[in-house]
């Protein structure tokens, strides 16, 4: 089976944002990055598959900047077999130029699988894997839990509120990843040193004009510090009125 | 949870003070680069993260126990070992051809330090089981490393290194293991150890020690002594795990800190079935063992360190978070608390140790880039100096950081008040785990004697020659950044430690017991000026980064830096005064204190 992950390079989401002088972009001193996480587990979902099946490839696909070229990197030493940087330098969030210029890419490639993580957690749009799946014309199943196979049908396993829902479809397919698939591995040392030989080709981005800007990023507003108002049920009348009378939520 | 390790200090000390990258230059690291390095070091900090820290408390209260004969370890430690085998940690430096990585020892060091910081009761197991195949890799015939390497490298056997015994601890010259010679080559073990960490456990399918013995009719002493390979149970050439090979466990000794790690008596061919394999020539045993104890005592020193790091971020984080009162300026009450780092006598204890922590890190890192250098520079003139050197530093590696970093953690407890002494946090038990790195691999007070009667004083003080090439480049690095009081102190304190070495190596010829008797004051004189020496290197460096112009969280880093330096140079280096003056009238209190008189 031939699979193909779209990857997004993401900043370390455990931290405090700062926003850079331009007002659209954060600013990126300091910060860490690495591998989207729903888009880690549909790597490593990818790597389950092929390690089951004994046999296939598993090619990342990512669109950035040359620093996605590490991003790429690291899939590979998890186990990858090859990766494509789709170059494209500055900032994207226009979805649909990214898919597009995504689905160029996969169109002609021959893949039975195109994994997606349901959405990035940096920005959560969470439609480039669907935008795919209908610019090539083929079925996509959003936020799966369960994949597997029967020949050419995948077999898959939804989570809903309090219950879940069983899908299948034909292969060629477009699927999106939810967190309780499978848990990444971290690289071994082997998959770092192989990482390195494994080929990564880089080739320009097909981005179309995109349709959709950022014009301004800001952080929310600070909280006010909070206020001890008593202790115990003396202090039960008090809180009662600021809840009617100031936060408004009685 | 708070920093084990500060990745941005990791990334400082090997790539802008030691310079890792440069070692891809040779052959052996080719293939190799700094993104590789990364990534080898983000899987640690995984593993660390994700098996070790996680358990870190829990090893601490279920310690190991005995349960129908049987050791039983809590249950998260053997897939910690596991993973710790399977991200190839194990085999980090060891031959590409022999299943092995091929990294540097500077960056296993650091890879390492990660799992040490998280959880050292839990990370002993495959140090131990990696420095035991190293020693195998550096001695053994290649039958036996062919045998005995890939299921240590793979995590499948576990290893040990059994030196003690009852009667003979620090002085393993009179230990009497005996190994008597079988027609077929092998060696029948008899004998009991002591103090064997990891000696026994369910987490591998064997274990492997490497066991020092005397063969029948050896020579008394030291020369005498000879390395064996004997497994827990027979493993046959042909790759088939056999009976048990009658080592017996003899109880596990209750210790203060590291309780994950089972310390064991293990007896030996108790009736006559205990195999043996010879490693290397008869009567060599003990030199093969020092070049594992060589290792073996810069990771104590590295274990030291990770320890004191971790206590130092966590009450770094602890302070910037803890509102409690107001600055002694501040006479308005209705004003907010504030974060006590505010506080300069918390700032001080919190550079306590940043100091021990850091300096000691940028230490053990420094002497695995000289492993590094003696086995893979370009010329024997600089293998053979990074091998003096190494010597020298080799005893400080192992005590300093036991000794500063305990200072360190102590410290770091007292910042939190009464929380840091309670066993809900974490730093009480770093306390109690590091307190054993001044004890284990030969004691602090053997290093001292180590240090003055062998290190400093073989080939005419080469040793002490060739760290005082390091310091004067240094103080002319530092000069040339326009740090001159940094160089000027540092160029003071070295001058002082060659008058006091000089001093002492006539007390020495004249007489080496009355020479040694102060030798533990001598180390602590002597692992200053090499702190004072690597702090001033790290301002250094830190100094040339801001004159280019860093802004931001990276000005602020090399800033402490440089500050860091100062506070140790103005603070810590001047406690050689005292010492010194002491080591040059060679204080006699303690010597001629006479047993009645306690």
């Amino acid at each position: 089976m031939k699979i193909a992950v779209c990857i997004k390079r993401v900043p370390d989401m455990d931290v405090r944002f700062k926003i850079a002088p331009s007002g659209t972009a954060v600013d990126e001193t300091g910060l860490k990055f690495d591998i989207s996480d729903f888009d880690g587990y549909a790597v490593e979902a990818a790597l389950q598959i092929k390690e089951k099946l004994n046999a296939g490839e598993v090619v990342v696909i990512s669109l950035g900047g040359d620093v996605v070229q590490e991003t790429l990197r690291k899939a590979m030493s998890m186990g990858a077999d090859r990766a494509v940087q789709l170059k494209a330098d500055g900032t994207h969030v226009d979805s649909f130029a990214i898919a597009s210029a995504l689905a160029a890419e996969l169109k002609d490639g021959g893949y039975d699988l195109i994994m997606f993580g349901r959405m990035s957690i940096d920005t959560a749009h969470g439609v480039t894997g669907a935008i795919v799946a209908e610019l090539l014309g083929l079925p996509c199943v959003n936020a799966i839990s369960k994949l597997e196979f029967d020949g050419r049908t995948a077999k898959m396993r939804r989570e809903l509120e309090g219950a879940y829902e069983l899908v299948e479809c034909a292969l060629p397919a477009v699927v999106t990843i939810d967190e309780g698939i499978a848990r990444p591995r971290y690289p071994s040392l082997k998959g770092i040193m192989a990482a390195k030989k494994k080929p990564l080709e880089s080739k320009p981005a097909q981005l179309p004009a995109a349709r959709l800007s950022l014009d301004a990023l800001a952080l929310p507003p600070e909280r006010a510090a909070g206020r001890i108002i008593g202790e115990g049920t003396a202090a039960v009348p008090e809180l009662v009125r600021l809840l009617k009378e100031e936060a408004k939520v009685l | 949870m708070s920093e084990l390790l500060h990745p941005r200090d990791l990334q400082f000390l090997l790539y802008e003070l030691l310079d890792v990258e440069a070692l891809t230059a040779r052959p052996r690291f080719a293939e190799q680069s700094r993104e590789i390095y990364d990534a080898v070091l983000e899987t640690a900090r995984a593993v660390a993260e994700e098996h070790y820290f996680p358990n870190r408390k829990r090893n601490d209260q279920e310690e190991p126990q005995i349960v129908d004969g049987v050791v039983v370890t809590q249950s998260d430690l053997k897939p910690a070992y596991a993973a710790t085998a399977e991200a190839g940690i194990i085999a980090s430096t060891h031959d590409a051809e022999r299943g092995g990585l091929q990294l540097p020892h500077t960056i296993a060091g650091a890879a390492i330090a990660w799992l040490e910081a998280a959880n050292i009761g839990s990370a002993s197991y495959p140090m131990l089981t990696a420095g035991a195949s190293n020693l195998i890799a550096a001695f053994g015939s290649e039958a036996q490393k062919a045998k005995w390497l890939p299921p240590m490298l793979d995590g499948r056997f576990g290893g040990t290194m059994a030196l003690t015994e009852p009667d003979a601890g620090s002085a393993l010259a009179d230990l009497r293991t005996t190994a008597y010679p079988n027609p077929d080559g092998t060696y029948r073990i008899e004998g009991t150890k002591i103090w064997i960490s990891a000696g026994e456990h369910q987490l591998t399918e064997n274990i492997v020690h490497l066991v020092l013995a005397r063969i029948a009719g050896a020579p008394a002493g030291t020369k005498g002594i000879s390395l064996f390979i004997v497994p827990k149970r027979r493993y046959a050439d042909d790759g088939v795990l056999g009976a048990s090979n009658e080592i017996v466990l003899g109880g596990l000794i209750h210790k203060m800190g590291w309780r994950g790690t089972t310390s064991t008596l293990l007896n030996f061919g108790e009736r006559g079935h205990c195999l043996g394999e010879l490693v290397g020539e008869p009567h060599h045993g003990l030199a093969y063992m020092f070049h594992m104890m060589n290792e073996a005592r810069i990771g104590v020193g590295r274990a030291a360190t990770a320890m004191s790091y971790a206590a130092y971020r966590y009450a770094l984080e602890y302070t910037r978070t803890r509102k409690q009162g107001r600055l002694p300026a501040e006479k308005d009450p209705t004003k907010p608390p504030v974060a006590i780092i505010e506080h300069a006598d918390i700032r001080r204890m919190l550079l306590i140790a940043k100091c021990a922590a850091e300096g000691s890190l940028a230490l053990v890192l420094a002497c695995a880039r000289l492993v590094d250098d003696e086995q893979t520079a370009a010329t024997e003139a600089e293998r053979a100096e990074a091998h003096l050197l190494l010597e020298f530093l080799t005893p400080i590696a192992k005590s300093w950081p036991s000794i500063y970093g305990q200072e360190g953690i102590s410290n770091a407890l007292q910042c939190m008040g009464g929380y840091g002494y309670a066993r809900e946090y974490d730093i009480e038990q770093l306390y109690r785990d590091n307190r054993l790195n001044q004890i284990h691999e030969g004691t602090n007070g053997i290093q001292a004697l180590d240090l003055l009667g062998r290190k400093v004083m073989q080939q005419q003080g080469a040793a002490v020659g060739a760290f005082m090439r390091r310091i004067e480049a240094a103080v002319a690095e530092a000069t040339a950044a326009g740090l001159t009081d940094l160089a000027q102190s540092l160029g003071e304190a070295a001058a002082q430690m060659v008058t006091v070495t000089k001093s002492l190596g006539r007390e020495m010829q004249a007489d080496p017991t009355r020479g040694l008797a102060n030798a533990s004051v001598y180390m602590e004189l002597v692992s200053r000026v090499v702190f004072a020496w690597l702090w001033t290197r790290q301002a250094t460096v830190g100094t040339r980064a801001l004159a280019h112009g860093a802004s931001g969280d990276e000005r602020a880093f090399y800033e402490g830096k440089v500050a860091a330096a100062r506070f140790y140079a103005r603070f810590e280096l001047p406690k050689n005064g005292p010492d010194a003056a002491l080591l040059l009238r060679n204080d006699p209190a303690a010597l001629e204190f006479k047993d009645a008189w306690f």
